[in-house]
């Protein structure tokens, strides 16, 4: 078992989708939650208010800094997120290629560091 | 057994070794150090004592054994590996090749999470048997980006959790399709040298066939992958008579068909005409039957060039690249002549394609328009590297006058 994030990109930028494709999305991301969760595949999973909401927070010379927006420059940006557990690569695409139908959107899937064994 | 007997062994079984090796502990790195200490054992004793009655079962031990001492060493311990150790000292039939194991290391080189340049070197690294060096001197690159490449690729595998296994029957012709690309681009790039002073780099091509052979042999019900063995012998066939004695370039219809192969040629019509019976055509197939017009022809006025633009009618509905399409107007060409091929030819996008501009030289030429060709085949040397092409063009701009 691998643990991925799955997250969600668009453009920023480009046309917002129609209301009513919007709550087509609402709606086909709620049924593929239910799916995962009654695979035993859904570890956590959720969407994001745009980049503009954001905060960056780090430690310069000792000072906490706290500055506004997001901390990628570019012009791809996180809409959300899932966090998936899936036997393996094949597993997880899998997965991958449902939420980027159900989200209109392209998915990277990008596997956790193994917790240390103990 | 000399040293390079030695090495032939090893290369031969390689593949073999590694998925053994890879299925039992789960770990590209391990199998593949462990193969190169056997490899290095081997190099010790069979060039003085005789290799053993059983290299390949030799091998395979060998390195099982050296692997096990590596992780007993470094306490390399997950589940799986402690299991391929209990399992060492209890039989010893998981030590050989079980049914698919070189067919599922082949779907894991050829992932399509991976990049396409690192499925090449990964192919030819773990099934081929290459060494880094040999590979990144193969296709011109730097050995040290050649091994970042596999490094990276085989963290990538390990990290990402790429699996082992053959792909199920409904995602297997989008999972062969990386596989049979890369098995011929490491021929193709062989065959036709993209740059550089050869116009074919032989040991490329030669295993470009021979990884055709191997899935031949791992997957004898796949009809594209027996007509990608077959595209390739059949190409092959034909490469005694694709240059002169001074490596220059000979064109098809110039070629001396008594060089061509014959053994080759009958090994890929046999071959054409077990896949065409399957009635699956796919791309590989239709271009093995192309090849298997060409070489059915005594001479190249024999051709039955009806054929070949019935068949590259049929490719066109597959495969809608103007590379095809370039094929399809050549041969409308021979059939029709040169006019209506330059008018098909004229309709393409490839402008940046040193083959569509010799083509266009070579229709010009047969129409008389001399300044035109000229212009063509210029701008074609422009546009490749490869020295044998260079000279061909350059031979043809010099009969223009």
């Amino acid at each position: 078992m691998t643990q991925y994030l799955m997250s969600v990109y668009y453009v920023e930028g480009e046309p917002y989708p129609d209301p009513d494709v919007i709550a087509e999305i609402y709606r086909d991301v709620d049924t593929l939650n239910e799916k995962m969760k009654a695979g035993g595949v859904w570890v956590f999973g959720g969407g994001l208010h745009t980049p503009d909401t954001a905060t960056v927070v780090r430690q310069v010379d000792g000072e906490t800094l706290i500055t506004d927006g997001p901390f990628p420059e570019a012009k791809e940006q996180i809409g959300g997120f899932w966090i998936i557990d899936a036997a393996d690569l094949d597993g997880a695409l899998a997965w991958a290629a449902e939420a980027t139908v159900a989200c209109r959107a392209p998915v990277e899937v990008r596997p956790f560091q193994d917790e240390p064994e103990v | 057994m000399d040293p390079a007997g030695v090495e032939a062994v090893f290369r031969e079984e390689h593949g073999r070794a590694i998925a053994i090796l890879v299925r039992r502990f789960g770990d590209i790195d391990l199998a593949e150090e462990a193969v190169q200490e056997a490899f290095l054992e081997a190099l010790k004793r069979w060039p003085t004592q005789g290799p053993p009655p059983s290299p390949a079962g030799w091998i395979v031990t060998t390195a099982r054994n050296r692997a096990i001492d590596r992780m007993r060493r470094e306490a390399l311990r997950t589940q799986r590996q402690l299991e391929a150790v209990r399992l060492h000292e209890e039989e010893d039939l998981v030590w050989h090749e079980i049914g698919d194991d070189r067919l599922r290391l082949v779907f894991t080189c050829c992932h399509p999470a991976l990049s396409p340049e690192a499925q090449v070197a990964l192919t030819l690294r773990l099934i081929g048997g290459l060494t880094t060096t040999e590979i990144a001197k193969a296709f011109l690159t730097k050995e040290t980006t050649m091994a970042q490449r596999l490094v990276r690729a085989k963290r990538k595998i390990k990290a990402a959790n790429i699996p082992y296994r053959v792909p199920g029957a409904s995602e297997m012709p989008e999972r062969l399709r990386p596989v049979l690309r890369v098995v011929y681009l490491v021929f193709n790039e062989g065959f036709l040298a993209t740059t550089g002073v050869d116009l074919v780099r032989d040991d490329l091509a030669s295993e470009g066939i021979r990884l055709a052979r191997i899935l031949a042999t791992l997957m004898p019900d796949e009809p594209e992958v027996l007509g990608l063995l077959a595209l390739v012998l059949l190409t092959q066939a034909r490469r005694p008579a694709r240059t002169d004695e001074h490596g220059r370039l000979v064109r098809l219809g110039d070629q001396d068909r008594t060089l061509w192969d014959q053994g080759l040629i009958a090994e890929g019509h046999d071959l054409v005409r077990r896949c065409l019976r399957r009635g699956a055509p796919g791309p590989y197939q239709i271009q093995a039957a192309v090849a298997a017009v060409h070489t059915d022809a005594p001479s190249a006025t024999d051709t039955d060039w009806s054929q070949i633009v019935a068949l590259y009618d049929q490719l066109a509905q597959i495969d809608r690249s103007p590379v095809v399409a370039l094929n399809r107007a050549i041969a409308v060409g021979e059939l029709e002549g040169p006019e209506s091929a330059l008018a098909a030819l004229d309709l393409l996008d490839l402008r940046g394609y040193h083959l569509f501009h010799a083509a266009r030289g070579d229709l010009l030429a047969r129409l008389g328009r001399r300044t035109e060709a000229t212009e063509a085949f210029d701008t074609a040397l422009r546009l490749t590297e490869n020295r044998a092409e260079q000279d061909y063009l350059t031979a043809r701009i010099r009969s223009l006058g």
